[in-house]
């Protein structure tokens, strides 16, 4: 009898101790910092007399003033641009790209389809900063087969890590480590498609660019609301690759994304009561913007099934 | 998995199903996207071809031959990378290799037993307690990182291997994708047998639900691995001193020192290229099971 209580007593007890150790790594590296980002972003600090000696520095209630400042700060309004520059460019001709091949890969009588597919997500394998670091030496004048080209053309040769073309240099940089993984993701939804579905298409005499566009594409849109919703938050987040370009130009400032002025705020002028607000702002920004995306792309999918 | 995605094509039109296709006929080829693909293998394969040759010259050689000859500096390239600095390089790989390794180990243990927990067991707040820990994935790591900095600088941890390590062992996708396969491979019968014959929680986890859930746990250990060994901004953030960097920060502090001086050019390209060596090899063994099951299994969930 007592054994069977104590059994008892060990299944219920059982889920909470296997899920102590995610509690507590949750607790202490989500929600504690969370947290304190919060408290911090509600707070300055505020200097007495000459600013030396132990509490001279004071930790002071800031209310949103630290929110105010960040949202009226030119350098964050140009990060939101650059991203928004960026952001405009990555996202459709990645998932563009994606799409296409996926379609592709999926047509009859393709040739070499295992080879090319395993070649277009390879990049997925390479770090975002390796991938920013051998593109950044290909746009160099000094080392790039582009410029070797245009130079035995005799073609002007554009400064692609200036104005216009770094949004394209940077976009191409996510492109390409990106295209292959969405890719694989929209290609897997095509091939769960049952093959009586086509059938009834080859009857009807349809071609291959018919049966893509009128059925394929439509029966994969959840993965491509998915791929979509996935792109949005990367590309807000844009850190790694433009602060590895930084060192090989002059146009990409320490703030040029918000992340980058996140981090300039936090360790370059060690204000890390702004650089919070900033990080708070954008965590919003991004949730705001993915699950207002993924609202409109549920609702216009009702409205679909409604009619 | 290359055969399946290749013999899945529905039959032509005009063939008939069942039979036997008679001695090698030549099919058409769909000229337009097989051309595209192609085109779309040589972009993803250029920046790859490229530092492979680019690695082979002298510092010489990067500047004047044409960028796609190459040349006859390996060898010295290998061994000025090795000196560097007393060899602070291969530090740097070793670095890797230990919080990608380690810390994906790690990250795979807690998201095992949480899965299992979450698939297994009817317990008040189940759905609550996964529901929080998934919105995890959703937050940026921005909101993270420096925080978590701050925090761990209260308690003299950062610059440390553990500062790199600790954030990241709990990840939520993992446990998602853990509490996936659990309720997908371990069967409740089996768990109830195990009770029966008085086994203990515990022990019904190690003995009999965990060896059942290994597929799945592979996959969860190379997404964290492959994670891990990506990230830049934790270690970024976290670390100053340059005898614990991963290699992503190795290279990058290399090349910030190197903008200036062409003659550090070919240690970077070098370094780049053995940098991604050992995951393109990684990438190519495991993408035989990896590529497709484990991504559906995500997507389609």
């Amino acid at each position: 009898m007592t054994s069977a209580r104590r059994k008892t007593y060990g299944v219920k007890g059982a889920p909470y101790l296997f899920l102590l150790p995610a509690t507590v790594l949750f607790a202490l590296f989500f929600a504690l910092p969370i947290g304190y980002a919060v408290w911090l972003s509600l707070h300055k600090v505020e200097v007495k007399g000459l600013g030396l000696g132990k509490g001279a520095r004071e930790e002071t209630w800031a209310g949103l003033g630290n929110y105010t400042d960040a949202l009226t700060d030119p350098e964050l309004l140009d990060g939101a641009l650059h991203v928004l520059g960026y952001g405009v460019i990555v996202v459709p001709v990645m998932l563009g790209l994606a799409l296409l091949f996926a379609l592709m890969l999926d047509t009859e009588r393709v040739r070499l389809a295992p080879f090319t597919r395993l070649a277009i997500f390879l990049p997925y394998a390479i770090p975002g900063v390796i991938a920013a670091l051998l593109w950044g030496f290909l746009y160099l004048p000094d080392v790039s087969p582009f410029y070797f080209v245009l130079d035995k053309l005799g073609m002007p040769q554009p400064d692609l890590l200036d104005g216009g073309p770094l949004y394209i240099a940077l976009s191409n940089i996510a492109v390409w480590g990106g295209t292959g993984f969405n890719m694989i993701v929209i290609y897997t939804s095509l091939r769960a498609i049952p093959a009586e579905v086509y059938e009834a298409a080859k009857l009807d005499g349809c071609s291959q660019l018919q049966v893509a566009l009128r059925i394929k594409i439509p029966m994969v849109a959840p993965s491509l609301v998915l791929t979509f919703f996935f792109s949005i938050i990367a590309t807000l987040q844009v850190f790694s690759e433009p602060t590895t370009l930084k060192p090989l130009t002059n146009s990409i400032s320490t703030t040029w994304s918000p992340l980058m002025k996140v981090y300039q705020d936090a360790f370059g002028k060690a204000d890390t009561y702004s650089a919070a607000a900033t990080a708070v702002i954008i965590a919003v920004a991004t949730l705001v913007l993915s699950f207002g995306f993924l609202r409109a792309a549920n609702s216009r999918n009702r409205q679909e099934e409604a009619r | 998995m290359s055969s399946v995605a290749s013999t899945k094509a529905i039959p032509a039109a005009g063939t008939t199903p069942g039979t036997v296709q008679g001695p090698p006929q030549r099919r058409r080829i769909a000229l337009v996207p097989t051309f595209a693909l192609l085109l779309g293998a040589l972009y993803c394969l250029l920046p790859v071809a490229w530092v492979v040759v680019a690695s082979t010259k002298s510092g010489r050689e990067l500047f004047s031959t044409f960028t796609f000859l190459p040349g006859t500096g390996f060898a010295d390239n290998l061994k000025d990378l090795s000196a560097y600095r007393d060899g602070v390089y291969w530090k740097w790989m070793g670095n890797s290799a230990l919080y990608a390794g380690l810390g994906a180990l790690l990250s795979t243990a807690v998201s095992a037993v949480s899965g299992y927990a979450l698939a297994i067991y009817r317990f008040r707040g189940r759905e609550s307690v996964f529901n929080i820990l998934l919105a995890g994935v959703l937050m940026p790591p921005v909101i993270l990182a420096v925080p978590q900095y701050l925090l761990l600088a209260k308690v003299d941890l950062t610059d440390s291997y553990a500062s790199v390590l600790l954030p990241l062992i709990l990840s939520p996708y993992g446990v998602y994708l853990a509490r996936i396969y659990a309720a997908a491979a371990v069967p409740t019968d089996v768990v109830e047998a195990g009770r029966m014959d008085n086994a203990s929680e515990w022990r019904i986890f190690t003995r009999i639900a965990l060896p059942m859930m290994i597929p799945g746990l592979v996959t969860v250990f190379l997404f964290q691995f492959v994670a891990i060994w990506n990230n830049f901004m934790l270690p970024y953030i976290m670390l100053s001193d340059d005898e614990k960097f991963p290699i992503t920060l190795g290279l990058f502090t290399l090349l910030e020192q190197g903008a200036n001086t062409p003659a550090l050019y070919t240690l970077v390209i070098t370094g780049a290229l053995l940098a991604v060596v050992p995951l393109i090899a990684l990438f190519l063994v495991i993408q035989r099971f990896w590529s497709l099951d484990l991504l559906s299994g995500a997507v389609k969930s």
